[in-house]
């Protein structure tokens, strides 16, 4: 029997789901961004750019654009009443100062004992090219990871030991898969949310011990 | 009378030698002092070592000073982008040298040359590939890598208003290194949309105070 699947819209939503009113968020660059979607207006979460934004807005409509004011991806946005804006060792401080209550990042793998890997695949012919995902994955209080659960050879990304070069050491609290909500940390790893897989169904996929959240 | 205001991007980089270090402005396009950068590019100064976020993207500003062959070593945090093909193509022909610093560490570093600071211990790369080598130590049961402050001769960076003693406004997101680069280096070159009079910028909300502002060029 395969796995229940959620779609990327459907992760968003549930990553959303679990921010409280009043967080300050910071979302990667990539997946992580749909998140923004699913933070009602209505509810004040404080997006933080690491370029230099507080108070980070939705894109504008089309012909609104401001080449002065984007996001760490570079794309167009703008700033809800009441943000601001600061230089980039602010902007970092904020991060590594532990005053982020919550990043969403994206992961190649995420080791049981929380560690992150990122930034490259190392690969001999790649760019290296690391961007603010270091400071990122250890300045957070809490460190979400949204990524699939398997990769398309079917190999979990959940793992023992990081392949990939590291981001950072125990950094991440929880990865929000395609296939469920897990926590990693000291303990080693527990199923959160399961989205209907038993336990022992998506064990059977992965390399690590899978125990029930307490 | 202290006068900041140069007449043109020419005369204000007019001293800036070979081999000097250069800090550059700027995240993506925002804050990029291109009439600055094109001003270099004119002027003939080569193998320079480049400080930017990133390593130029497209055909203009950053980027044509590499395709120009005038950059020894960027130090950045960011270099590949979609359209970074002229750094990709120096990169992998070895004609540039690469240091790659997250980009917390890369803002924290000139900050701490701009503030007399002589290293400091980041928690930022512990246990990664890019603190290899480097001092490590272990604070309150925390890991941390030893940092050294990232010092320039120039500094290029981007303003929306300034004063002819170089205090400066700047705009949005396109604020990013410049208040940090401008105290950073041994001169900064600020381009500036608007030269106003003195007075005319409200004391409290000037960002950088003259003091760390050499030049001023309006574009």
């Amino acid at each position: 029997m395969a796995l229940i699947r959620r779609d990327r819209a459907e992760i968003a939503a549930r990553v959303a789901a679990d921010i409280p009113d009043g967080s300050v968020v910071n979302l990667g660059i990539g997946l992580p961004t749909l998140v923004a979607n699913y933070l009602e207006a209505d509810r004040e979460v404080l997006l933080h750019s690491e370029n230099g934004v507080l108070g980070m807005g939705p894109a504008p409509v089309p012909g609104e654009e401001d080449p002065d004011l984007i996001n760490a991806g570079k794309q167009p946005v703008t700033l809800r009443a009441g943000g601001c804006f600061f230089h980039h060792a602010d902007s970092f401080g904020m991060m590594r100062g532990g005053h982020l209550d919550i990043c969403v990042l994206g992961a190649f793998q995420v080791s049981e004992r929380g560690d992150l890997a990122n930034w490259h695949t190392g690969e001999p012919d790649a760019i290296p090219a690391v961007g603010g995902a270091m400071d990122l994955a250890i300045g957070a209080k809490q460190v979400f990871v949204m990524m699939d659960l398997l990769t398309k050879q079917g190999q979990s990304k959940l793992v023992a030991h990081c392949d990939y070069p590291l981001t950072g050491v125990g950094c991440v609290s929880r990865v929000y898969t395609d296939h469920g909500v897990f926590a990693v940390g000291p303990e080693g790893l527990f199923l959160v949310d399961g989205y209907g897989n038993s336990l022992a169904h998506l064990q059977a996929v992965l390399p690590v011990s899978l125990r029930a959240a307490g | 009378m202290i006068n900041k205001i140069f007449a043109s991007a020419a005369e204000a980089l007019h001293d800036l030698p070979d081999g000097a270090t250069v800090m550059i402005g700027g995240f993506g396009n925002a804050g990029m002092p291109s009439e600055l950068i094109d001003a270099l590019i004119d002027q003939g100064a080569r193998d320079l070592t480049i400080i930017n976020n990133n390593a130029g993207n497209g055909e203009t500003g950053l980027a044509a000073l590499l395709k120009a062959r005038r950059v020894r070593k960027i130090i950045c945090s960011f270099p590949r982008q979609h359209d970074s093909h002229h750094f990709d193509a120096l990169y992998r022909a070895g004609e540039i040298i690469l240091e790659l610093v997250p980009q917390g560490n890369l803002a924290e570093r000139i900050r701490a040359a701009g503030a007399g600071i002589g290293g400091f211990y980041t928690p930022t790369g512990y246990g990664t590939a890019l603190a290899q080598g480097k001092e490590t130590r272990e604070i309150n049961g925390r890991h941390y890598v030893f940092e050294l402050p990232l010092a320039a001769d120039f500094a290029l960076i981007k303003a929306l208003k300034g004063d002819r003693w170089g205090n400066l406004v700047y705009r949005k997101t396109a604020r990013n290194f410049g208040p940090i680069m401008a105290a950073a280096a041994r001169i900064t070159v600020a381009q500036v949309s608007e030269c106003v009079g003195l007075g005319d910028l409200d004391p409290e909300v000037v960002v950088t105070p003259g003091i760390y502002v050499q030049r001023l060029v309006q574009v």
